[in-house]
């Protein structure tokens, strides 16, 4: 077996290192190693975006990136969001307007919807509905995501 | 996934001795969204994952007089978000921005698509239009491959087992030239195409006439095709409905796609025809944007 490789790396702005063999996604060591759940595992192969955190600035799927490529970089993760015990407003909209149902595909369209407002503070919905597009949601039919989106980007210009 | 080794060393000359020695059984890993979901499948078993990225030749994106240098790991996200390359290689854009969702633009390279070699691949209609050429090296030496001899067969390149794509170059497009990459999907997004298309157009000076042509299309045979003589057909004729009906209809002749869940033979040859003539007008469109 390959020896286990030490990755020091930056989990919302902790510094954080970890063993993981290579074959082991960044999914996966967040989850089965750091033991930070909040980041879901859909489909495992790109498509749903429920694994979803943004490295270096890029939202990415943590499934299609090994452990081992996280050496050195920052990752933001569900668990970074809310900030000193206070939901971020995409997690207050998201409440507010029910924007979603089983829950599964939140924390990935959570960090979708955060990289958008972080490059674009005011997307239109054709932005959205566009940006959104890698994220699956097998229960609400994506209208009520897409308005708690809207709609936290509003609250966050008044703010 | 089976068990593998992991290296991501920073200097070319050591990914090559690598190559060299593990001859096969060693992997290039760029954006990892095709090779992660290959692994776990088990379609590619290698013993060895050569990670490119910290390497600074197929890290670079170079916009000059001569053209368009692009690393074989650059993604597609840094290419579509830097406006000056966006601004004179639009069909570019419309490729890279159609692949997956913004999750895989994040990592998925232009290269790795390449290295890919998809017959459906939504970047390598769009290279051969533009005359892209794939820088190659390995220990013994490099060589220049234009990208329409790059795959070979559905999943197969020309690269031998020691030879790793640095970059890609396209050189700068004429003045009064424009380009135009489509897809046909059955939904807006996410989804591999039925059939694509790319096409490149030169106006002489009056708009009028073409100066040269080339046409790509994809999923309609083993590898992405250049339809040479639909291009050709075009040189010295009028910009008009006949013409690019022509070139259309040569390159729907060119096709031979397959019959498979996303769509039928039938069907993939009249979208051949369809889109290839749609390419033509955005592209001459885009052309005589230029013009102006």
């Amino acid at each position: 077996m390959s020896k286990r490789t030490h990755v020091t790396t930056t989990i919302n702005n902790k510094s954080v290192d970890f063993l993981c063999e290579p074959r082991q996604s960044l999914l996966e060591v967040l989850r089965d190693v750091l033991f930070l759940t909040g980041t879901k595992d859909g489909c495992n192969d790109g498509n749903c975006g429920a694994c979803s955190v943004i490295m270096d600035g890029v939202l990415v799927d943590s499934c299609c990136i090994l452990g081992v490529e996280a050496e050195d970089s920052e990752i933001e993760t569900i668990e970074g969001l809310a900030q000193n015990g206070e939901l971020h407003p995409l997690q207050k909209a998201f409440l507010e307007q029910t924007g979603m149902q089983c829950g599964i595909c939140t924390p990935g369209f959570l960090m979708a919807a955060k990289a958008l407002l972080d490059k674009n503070p005011q997307p239109d919905e054709q932005q959205i509905r566009h940006w959104l597009a890698g994220n699956l949601c097998r229960c609400t039919g994506y209208d009520k995501l897409i308005r708690s989106v809207m709609i936290a980007s509003e609250s966050m210009a008044e703010a | 996934m089976h068990d593998f080794e992991y290296c991501a060393p920073d200097k070319l000359q050591e990914a090559l001795g690598l190559m060299a020695t593990h001859k096969g059984s060693a992997q290039l890993l760029a954006g990892g969204t095709d090779l992660i979901v290959f692994m776990r499948a088990r379609s590619k078993r290698p013993d060895l994952l050569i990670d490119v990225k910290k390497i600074p030749e197929l890290s670079e994106l170079q916009l000059d007089k001569a053209g368009l240098t692009i690393g074989a790991s650059v993604s597609c996200r840094a290419i579509y978000e830097n406006d000056q390359i966006a601004g004179k290689y639009s069909a570019l854009v419309d490729s890279t921005t159609l692949i997956g969702g913004i999750q895989i633009q994040g990592r998925a390279s232009i290269g790795g698509n390449l290295c890919t070699a998809a017959p459906s691949a939504d970047t390598i209609p769009t290279l051969i239009a533009y005359s892209a050429v794939a820088n190659v090296v390995s220990d013994k030496g490099e060589r220049q491959i234009p990208v329409e001899e790059f795959c070979v067969a559905p999943g197969q390149t020309i690269l031998n087992d020691d030879e790793i794509l640095v970059n890609l170059f396209i050189p700068a497009p004429a003045p009064r030239s424009g380009a135009m990459f489509l897809r046909f999907i059955p939904r807006n997004e996410m989804d591999i195409a039925v059939v694509n298309a790319a096409a490149f157009v030169e106006l002489d000076e009056a708009g009028q006439n073409f100066i040269s042509a080339r046409i790509a299309i994809g999923a309609v045979a083993p590898t992405p095709l250049f339809v040479e003589e639909a291009g050709a057909a075009m040189i010295d004729k009028p910009v008009n409905e006949e013409s690019l009906l022509n070139a259309a209809r040569i390159a729907r002749d060119a096709a031979s796609p397959i019959n498979d869940m996303r769509g039928t033979v039938e069907h993939r040859k009249q979208l051949v025809e369809v889109l290839t003539r749609r390419a033509l007008y955005g592209a001459i469109e885009r052309a005589r944007g230029a013009l102006e």
